[in-house]
């Protein structure tokens, strides 16, 4: 036991002259093994004199009373009589009621500074008329430059590209693929379509781009969130084709500006973001 | 004859007794706790590794706030770990990498935190087990357990929490998961979410402070609140006892005294887990924040996988088939709300109501100090087979995605296989567990007997 103790005290010197030491490979598994070490041979010379030193022996003794019937009743009878002074007053109750409950309601009071409860930031977005699409070092993002079966993450530029309204899907699909809703007819651009990067369901930031490689299993392009694998067709206006996800990705219009630059036509066809009760109520600010 | 210290005893120990007691009157309290009986089982020892994991979070917790920054203000990184540099992110993840990598023994404390965060919450789960298959929520324990399964809650709040703080890609998915879960929530949850977020995601400034605050003081708070009452009525009622015929009773407790029997064993395993968490922190890697890079909104990885005690939740979201619930223009239950809301609200609404579940079932209303073994109550072992054979699926369902990369079962396909398992699965692991516990019920008299007729064992 002796020499557990010995051991433990050697290991814990050990940590001591590693930290002390100038930055070595395997600092921390050096530390973290003399640490564990030394607490190890000191728990087993506990252990030992546990089992050697000490008696172990079993007691017997009865379990503490189930209950205190004569606690009890006087216990009951003082609060009964506490509560009788005031129940004899209606009024008094009364005010105690109405003084606590307004106490109470003034002490919340103060959380309501905690942030908005207004949903209408809900909506808002950064894309307008006109705004042309940058890349993630801010360079303005050409149609010629965007290829079939690649995958490009866009943003308004100069915009904040935080806001989970900002990030939007760039890919070019075969014309012919292009099978949008009528009320999305003519949000593409030659071609080119663009989404919320976003996902409906919870928020994560779709970073997938199933382009088929065995056309009979996989007939179309999918776009596709890494969190719980929503995936969403871009050539039908972002509909969910499989996992989670209640809700098409909201399509950002676009056009191609005389300079060959993409440009957004307008702002999505709806609310951007994980689903919440006025999702569908209207689409983002103008 | 006034009461007085035995005149054999240590004058040391007689002096100090004496002092203590004449000063706070805590004699008869310190001789009954001395004199407390541990009933013996290898078992009963899983609440205690528990215990001892958060005080190795809580010492390892305060170490870390002495160098995190709990700010999201944006800053670029030129700090040793070179892939990073000249990348923007929040001081808070650049305060986290810091500590990786700059700190002496900073990446030791660190991992050993994230460890027994692991570890704690495997105990509280094993622990409960524990008690559910012995029925030690009975009568009169039934306030400890509801305290009990309300720590589990809080704590898994906690732990991800402080998975969230560190801003790294895979933990700010993991907030956007929360988010848009609290955002699903019928007619209140944008509100609320805004409310808590100071503006909709990924919120304001104000957010990282009051993560932080909660993480590191309101919630550790509330567990040591709770964790001290559940100590107390542990300690009020008794510890309950499995019956093994050496005195037991329901009337009867028999154990060994905390001193001198109990302490060092309690006092050995406290220092085998502290001493087995920092062996993990220091030589197993967890969580290598500096490979996931800084979270952007705009970001994810693929294959991102929680910490396992999230994996339920994870599996609950992806398992559900893609609709909300609309009227008219109106969302009244967003997706996530099934998977990421209900889910856990069923497992811990079952947890809950089962000391209920089990009067009403059984109708035994009776004071319970000795434990069943699983197999004496086959109905409720069944039931909580059934609980977490259906927790277990949906948390295999989670990890869909790494069976797809490793084996190429197509995610699909498995999706599929899962959707039909989380009902079957269930019912056919109570039934399993209903025939075992009977087996083993008539396989008792034939071993008693074979023990009986073989002489001198």
């Amino acid at each position: 036991m002796l020499g557990l103790l010995g051991l433990s005290s050697l290991s814990a010197i050990a940590f001591i002259v590693v930290y002390a030491l100038d930055r070595i490979p395997a600092q921390t598994q050096l530390l973290g093994l003399a640490l564990g070490l030394a607490l190890l041979f000191l728990a087993a010379a506990l252990i030992v004199v546990g089992k050697t030193l000490v008696p172990e022996e079993e007691l017997v003794e009865p379990y503490p009373p189930r209950e205190h019937p004569i606690d009890q009743r006087i216990v009951t009878q003082l609060a009964d009589e506490g509560v009788d002074s005031v129940d004899r007053r209606g009024l008094l109750k009364l005010g105690l009621l109405g003084a606590g409950g307004a106490l109470t309601l003034a002490a919340i009071t103060p959380a309501l500074s905690f942030g908005p409860l207004r949903t209408k930031y809900f909506y808002g977005t950064p894309w307008r008329k006109g705004r042309r699409l940058v890349d993630e070092n801010e360079r303005l993002l050409r149609a010629a430059a965007i290829e079939p079966g690649e995958f490009y993450t866009a943003f308004p530029e100069g915009a904040d590209r935080e806001e989970l309204g900002s990030p939007v899907i760039v890919v070019r699909l075969q014309r012919a693929e292009l099978d949008l809703p009528s009320a999305l007819r003519g949000y593409d651009a030659h071609g080119i379509v663009a989404y919320s990067a976003i996902c409906t369901h919870a928020g994560c930031a779709i970073s997938m781009y199933r382009v088929p490689t065995f056309r009979p299993i996989e007939p179309r392009p999918a776009l596709v969130c890494p969190c719980h694998y929503s995936t969403f067709d871009p050539a039908t206006g972002g509909t969910v084709i499989f996992g989670p996800a209640g809700r098409a990705l909201p399509m950002l219009p676009l056009r191609i500006d005389g300079n060959g630059v993409l440009r957004a036509a307008g702002n999505f066809d709806g609310a951007v973001g994980p689903s919440w009760w006025g999702v569908r109520l209207r689409g983002p600010n103008p | 004859m006034v009461g007085c210290a035995p005149a054999g005893a240590e004058p040391v120990i007689r002096g100090a007794v004496r002092y203590l007691d004449r000063r706070s009157g805590t004699a008869p309290f310190v001789r009954k706790a001395l004199r407390y009986l541990f009933p013996d089982h290898w078992s009963f020892l899983l609440g205690e590794v528990a215990l001892y994991a958060f005080i190795v979070l809580v010492a390892t917790g305060v170490y870390l706030t002495f160098f995190f920054v709990d700010s999201t203000h944006e800053v670029v990184y030129h700090g040793p770990y070179a892939p990073l540099h000249d990348q923007h992110m929040s001081e808070a993840y650049r305060s986290v990498l810091d500590i990786s990598t700059r700190v002496k023994a900073g990446l030791l404390i660190r991992q050993t935190h994230h460890w027994a965060a692991n570890v704690f919450i495997a105990a509280i789960v094993l622990h409960l087990f524990r008690i559910f298959f012995t029925g030690a929520f009975r009568k009169p324990r039934e306030l400890t357990y509801y305290i009990g399964v309300t720590m589990l809650m809080v704590t898994l709040l906690e732990a991800y929490l402080g998975y969230s703080l560190v801003d790294d890609l895979l933990s700010g998915m993991g907030l956007a998961i929360g988010y848009s879960v609290g955002l699903s929530i019928p007619f209140v949850g944008a509100n609320v979410m805004e409310w808590l977020f100071h503006g909709p995601f990924p919120g304001s400034a104000a957010l990282w402070p009051r993560m932080y605050i909660a993480h590191v003081f309101l919630f550790p708070i509330l567990i040591a609140a709770l964790l001290t009452v559940h100590l107390a009525l542990v300690a009020l009622k008794h510890h309950t006892q499995f019956q093994e015929g050496r005195g037991q009773s329901e009337r009867a407790v028999v154990g060994v005294p905390t001193w001198p029997g109990q302490t060092p064993r309690s006092l050995g395993l406290m220092l085998s887990v502290a001493g087995v968490l920092f062996l993990l922190g220091g030589l197993i890697q967890i969580n290598p924040i500096w490979l996931w890079g800084p979270y952007h909104t705009y970001a994810s990885t693929n294959g991102a996988q929680p910490d396992w005690y999230l994996g339920w939740l994870i599996g609950g979201l992806r398992l559900m088939p893609g609709f909300d619930v609309v009227i008219g223009k109106y969302t009244l239950i967003p997706n996530a709300f099934w998977g990421g809301a209900l889910y856990p609200l069923i497992v811990f609404g079952f947890l809950y109501f089962a000391p209920w579940l089990e009067r009403v079932l059984t109708g035994d209303r009776a004071y319970h100090n000795v434990l069943d073994r699983p197999r004496d109550a086959p109905r409720r072992t069944a039931i909580g087979v059934a609980m977490i054979v259906w927790v277990v699926l949906v948390f295999a369902a989670g990890s869909a995605d790494r069976v797809d990369v490793l084996f190429g079962i197509t995610y699909v396909s498995q999706i599929w296989v899962y959707r039909v398992l989380v009902f079957v699965g269930p019912a056919v692991g109570a039934v399993i567990a209903y025939r075992i516990c009977k087996e083993l019920q008539a396989g008792e008299p034939v071993e008693a007997a074979r023990h009986a007729a073989m002489p001198a064992d």
